[in-house]
């Protein structure tokens, strides 16, 4: 299995490059504009990613978590599950960037190729942020009324952490 | 939303700092925070410019269109209330496979389009259609093949092998997109 995923990269970039030499694109400039734009939209999210690395750092830093769910833990560890993912569960509906700096920090303390690090890294990579794709593409076409549309979301949400889970467990 | 939990974490976090007698390292986190998401974004940034460089030949090249293309078939099941030929179907498809390539952002262009045509056919403008509803879940549980934020993060951190969590979080997304469109079909299914 990690041996697909060590090549499913390079033979991505291979199939792109030579199909775009089949049909004759100019690669190379295609190549430049593709970057321009990358160059753009990561300066774009650098305000919001500092506004959550500072704002979550601190929450977390003060140990309120521990104080407030911290009673929840004889749960998580019969269940085998690390106390630490909680907030990372708990907020990866309602932003991504926030998610992301948790996860960065669960990289920090306990390794990337830790349990806990790959649990992180899957969530992360599974679901996007329901709250915010609802209101950005509801509120373009002016929808008041969502009707069941946010429970539908958090339940493929949970499905994706749970996934996560077991999955973790299972090749991990 | 956001816009509240971002104040309520600074003040909780500073205000428990306080009664828990752990300010001395809030004080420290407000210094060196800026530092950190400096940090993430410039090992970010080399990953997501050379694939936005090669997705632009993936888009230019025609092989995005290729693989919005074989969507069609399963999008058409998944949405039986388009009318046949509706160019929403081609846009969803669009949306899905940017979206499927780590492109969040410039998937988010179809995406819009194709609830502008959704609205089209909706019969109660202010209210979501199934249709709507339908996409949504698609998207928000989207499938993502390479996830470059969290690799170039597990990069970051020295990780043994960043590329190793990509086919579990596909099989967590496949999971994810399962269980919400189940839940949708039945939804749908009692309401009639």
């Amino acid at each position: 299995m990690s041996k697909i995923s060590i090549i499913i990269i390079p033979l991505l970039v291979l199939f792109i490059v030579i199909y775009g030499y089949k049909q004759k694109v100019n690669i190379y400039n295609s190549f430049l504009n593709g970057a321009k734009e990358g160059l753009v939209s990561t300066f774009n999210i650098f305000p919001t990613l500092i506004a959550m690395v500072f704002a979550i750092n601190i929450f977390l830093k003060s140990n309120f978590i521990e104080f407030f769910l911290g009673f929840l833990k004889p749960l998580f560890s019969n269940l085998n599950i690390p106390f630490d993912i909680l907030p990372m569960a708990l907020l990866r509906p309602i932003s991504g960037s926030s998610t992301l700096v948790i996860m960065n920090n669960i990289f920090e303390m306990h390794g990337p190729d830790s349990f806990i690090g790959l649990l992180a890294s899957i969530i992360q990579g599974c679901t996007d942020t329901t709250f915010y794709v609802m209101s950005l593409y509801f509120g373009s076409v002016k929808i008041l009324k969502t009707r069941y549309a946010l429970k539908v979301g958090l339940f493929a949400d949970l499905c994706g952490i749970v996934a996560a889970f077991v999955i973790a467990n299972l090749m991990f | 939303m956001v816009n509240i939990i971002w104040g309520v974490l600074l003040i909780i976090g500073i205000t428990y700092g306080f009664f828990s007698g752990n300010i001395n390292a809030i004080n420290n986190e407000i210094i060196v925070s800026g530092k950190k998401g400096l940090d993430m974004i410039l090992e970010m940034l080399p990953i997501l410019v050379i694939w936005m460089g090669l997705m632009k030949i993936a888009e230019d090249s025609g092989l995005l269109k290729k693989i919005a293309n074989l969507f069609y078939p399963v999008l058409k099941k998944i949405f039986p209330s388009i009318p046949k030929g509706n160019k929403a179907l081609g846009f969803i498809a669009s949306n899905i496979a940017v979206n499927m390539m780590g492109l969040g952002s410039a998937a988010t262009p179809f995406g819009l389009k194709a609830m502008e045509e959704l609205q089209k056919i909706n019969p109660h403008k202010n209210t979501a259609s199934e249709a709507m509803i339908t996409f949504l879940v698609l998207n928000t549980s989207g499938v993502t093949l390479i996830p470059t934020t969290v690799i170039s993060l597990r990069m970051l951190n020295h990780s043994a092998n960043p590329t190793q969590i990509i086919i579990p979080a596909i099989m967590a997304t496949v999971c994810a997109s399962i269980g919400g469109l189940t839940l949708d079909y039945f939804i749908r299914r009692k309401n009639r």
